[in-house]
């Protein structure tokens, strides 16, 4: 799409909407929130820059394909649930990590791990969807 | 409120299986689209419907006080949400390409995998 | 959770998963794509068969996710029925994917074939391994959508239009199965299948148990192919890959049988009499219906769509007559089907291949070219018809002898007519494909397949007749699920009690830690 307002927006837009999802993402550890949403915010911004930039530049803004985002993250969920097997545990049971400098820090978890798992493969499966749709019109 | 949902539920239900019976491919999408929202929301009905306090553990507690919504209904929800979301998603593309490549959106006139019957098995030399 | 053998259950699921992803994020390599899915279904069979060993000396194993306890976490567990059903679908995907190594191209490849695959078999192990009745939805999803791609690589015409049925009513099946569960939770307020077992049969009389039985069965025996809603698969299977249809044949179906058997047996084992006595009927009508279908058609892979069906009715007999003699019969039938389905789509695309289509009109003398597919076809045609010594024998014997002590007059005569169909129909088409003579006299083979294919098909066959000469592993295995069916406390106990003790041990997940 040709709108000279819309790409003028897109530049602030896209920055705050990508940072409100992985503070979105990183709120869920312990409050409202999570991967899941955190990942539809970021796809939904990756979508405003495929509407208003195209689809060539929307895939080189992305680095690379969403696909292989999706595969990672559904990698990083995986693994994280294995993590547990070296501590004992059922799989999937979170592992937490509190290190000696900082003891309050809350987010070296496997819990997180799988989260930013799931905002990965969210992010990349419904870019990759919004590309497939883009290329056919 | 339980019945004013339950009737919901049974209002989606039935709007869904009227476009269900639709023979466009369209109407279909639609139907399959209510008709999980309708289960979804049945599923929230089923979990018992409380006026009490989000299901979260306060700060400081190892286990939630007394009091709050049933948790569980809502996992199942957004569970079945993200999967009738993709599904709908890829329904959504399969019927575009199929309009596509078919040059129809009427399931009726959909024969190319199920062409009308070709006959015998022999050919006329064999009889 | 200090006891490691409860991992076991955790790899035939993880390790597809595991490979899925990897293969996922190195989408378009299809050479490293190719190894990982080699590999880790290969894994995917070791680790199925620690656990049936496992399972075989210790009993029933269970792992509760995370380590919430399992009346309110989900559980993994394995019985002998499961994981014996686990080892059989890794071994039949394994010789699928050396059959796809000639069947599919390198575009093909890169479509994402070995991805949908591998998430194929997750689904289908962890819904052969799940105890909890929306984790299996979520399973069935899981093969649902991982279908949904396979069945559109190639992207002809005939493929998208068999994918909108396809998609569309499996969609409705998994659908109305969200809805039986949500009403068994709003009834009993568990999802635990071991916890329902006790539950459901705990709940006051005026409970609508027999409308979600019937729920129960519409929905997966939508998934299974039973008549009258098994017309979405003759009018889809058809369509994909060969390899694709082979393992759509061998395991979805199954998927389908497995979960009719494991509710049934687990969450309503008595009671739900209305929908039993539907069963029978049904059973029959879907044995008689498929095979009548085979018999009506002129088109090769819709001719071995159509015994899918008709083999999803003889599995679905087994479990109305529900006696030990039965479900062993049950079990063992599946294991049978798993292998000849599995086999008799590959002859069909080899088959094909060598006759340059699919209208068995168009085919004839193909004898001559190739008379291993020759062989091979009317060696497992055999075994489909349950003609002895092959595999497809043994199963029959023992659902006819206990439908006859059950009085179950109307399963044994299904049984026996639809195998007297189902050879007439063996014979008819190996005479009309392979023996005819070709109209211009020569052989018209255009590929009769190449070794690969020739040696997955070979395997199958073999195995079906090693299994029908040396039947008792088999039969004793069947026998062990279906006493484990019938008398699942050993199960129960495991799910509900081995996660009391992770409640004690693991129990860290369970609490926030501040």
């Amino acid at each position: 799409m040709n709108s000279l307002i819309l790409r003028t927006a897109v530049p602030a837009l896209v920055g705050l909407m990508l940072l409100f999802s992985i503070y979105v993402l990183l709120r869920g550890h312990n409050e409202p929130g999570g991967g899941f949403i955190g990942g539809l915010i970021g796809a939904s911004a990756f979508a405003i820059y495929t509407i208003a930039e195209g689809l060539a530049s929307a895939r080189r803004a992305l680095i690379v394909p969403p696909i292989t985002i999706a595969g990672v993250g559904l990698l990083f969920a995986a693994l994280s649930g294995v993590v547990s097997l070296f501590f004992g545990d059922a799989f999937l049971t979170g592992q937490w990590w509190f290190p000696a400098f900082n003891p309050d820090l809350k987010y070296l978890s496997t819990v997180v791990l799988f989260d930013i798992g799931v905002y990965l493969v969210v992010v990349g499966a419904i870019v990759g969807i919004a590309f497939a749709l883009e290329e056919r019109e | 409120m339980e019945t004013v949902l339950a009737l919901l539920v049974g209002l989606l239900f039935a709007i869904s299986a009227y476009l269900l019976l639709s023979s466009s491919l369209i109407r279909l999408i639609l139907g399959v689209f209510v008709l999980g929202n309708a289960t979804h929301l049945m599923i929230f009905v089923l979990g018992r419907l409380t006026r009490e306090s989000p299901p979260l553990i306060q700060y400081g507690l190892k286990a939630a006080e007394p009091g709050i919504a049933n948790p569980l209904p809502q996992a199942l929800i957004l569970t079945a949400i993200v999967i009738s979301f993709s599904l709908f998603a890829f329904l959504l593309v399969l019927s575009y390409r199929a309009y596509q490549s078919l040059d129809t959106i009427n399931t009726d006139e959909m024969r190319v995998a199920e062409p009308e019957p070709a006959g015998t098995l022999l050919r006329g030399r064999d009889v | 959770m200090s006891d490691m053998t409860a991992w076991l259950v955790v790899w035939p699921v993880a390790v597809p998963l595991i490979g899925a992803a990897l293969t996922v994020a190195l989408w378009g390599r299809e050479r490293a794509q190719t190894n990982i899915g080699f590999l880790a279904i290969a894994l995917q069979l070791a680790a199925g068969l620690v656990l049936l060993q496992h399972v075989w000396e210790n009993g029933p194993v269970a792992m509760a996710m995370g380590g919430w306890s399992a009346p309110f976490g989900i559980a993994l567990a394995a019985d002998v029925f499961g994981a014996g059903l686990t080892v059989v679908a890794s071994l039949v995907a394994f010789l699928i994917l050396i059959y796809s190594l000639t069947d599919t191209d390198a575009d093909q490849r890169r479509a994402g074939f070995m991805p949908l695959i591998l998430a194929l078999m997750t689904g289908v192990a962890g819904a052969f391994l799940t105890a909890d009745i929306f984790n299996l939805y979520v399973w069935f999803e899981v093969t649902l959508i991982s279908s949904f791609g396979l069945m559109v690589i190639g992207g002809r015409r005939e493929q998208l239009d068999g994918a909108v049925k396809y998609a569309f009513l499996n969609l409705l099946a998994t659908t109305f199965l969200l809805i039986a569960i949500a009403l068994l939770y709003g009834m009993t307020g568990t999802l635990s299948m071991a916890d329902l077992s006790g539950k459901v049969a705990a709940l006051p009389a005026d409970s609508p148990i027999e409308t979600v039985a019937l729920l129960f069965l519409m929905s997966l025996g939508m998934k299974a192919a039973l008549f009258p809603l098994h017309f979405w698969l003759p009018a889809a299977y058809h369509t994909p890959l060969p390899a694709v249809s082979a393992i759509f044949a061998a395991l979805l179906t199954k998927v389908g049988v497995y979960s009719l058997i494991r509710v049934f047996m687990l969450v309503f084992p008595d009671g739900a009499e209305i929908a039993r006595e539907a069963m029978i009927w049904v059973a029959v009508a879907t044995m008689i219906v498929g095979a009548l279908g085979a018999l009506a058609e002129s088109d090769i892979r819709r001719v071995v769509s159509f015994t899918v069906v008709s083999g999803v009715g003889v599995m679905i007999g087994g479990l109305a007559i529900g006696t030990q003699a039965a479900l062993l019969g049950t079990t063992f039938y599946i294991i049978h089907s798993i292998i000849i389905s599995a086999a008799l789509f590959m002859a069909a695309g080899m088959i094909s291949r060598a006759g340059g289509g699919t209208r068995i009109a168009d085919l004839a003398g193909l004898y001559k070219g190739s008379p291993f597919l020759a062989v091979a076809f009317l060696l497992c045609g055999l075994s489909l018809a349950g003609v002895p010594p092959f595999a497809g024998f043994w199963p029959k014997v023992y659902l006819v002898q206990a439908g006859l002590e059950a009085g179950a007059f109307g399963i044994v005569a299904g049984i026996l007519i639809s195998g007297f169909l189902t050879l007439m129909l063996i014979g008819r088409s190996f005479a009309l494909i392979f023996w005819r003579a070709a109209p211009d006299g020569a052989p018209r083979v255009v590929s009769d397949g190449g070794d690969l294919m020739k040696g997955a098909l070979g395997a199958l066959t073999a195995l079906t007749f090693v299994l029908g000469v040396y039947s008792a592993p088999v039969a004793n295995m069947a026998g062990r699920a279906a006493s484990e069916l019938l008398a699942p406390q050993a199960y129960i106990g495991v799910v509900l009690g081995r996660s009391a003790q992770a409640d004690a041990s693991g129990a860290g997940a369970a609490e926030m830690r501040p």
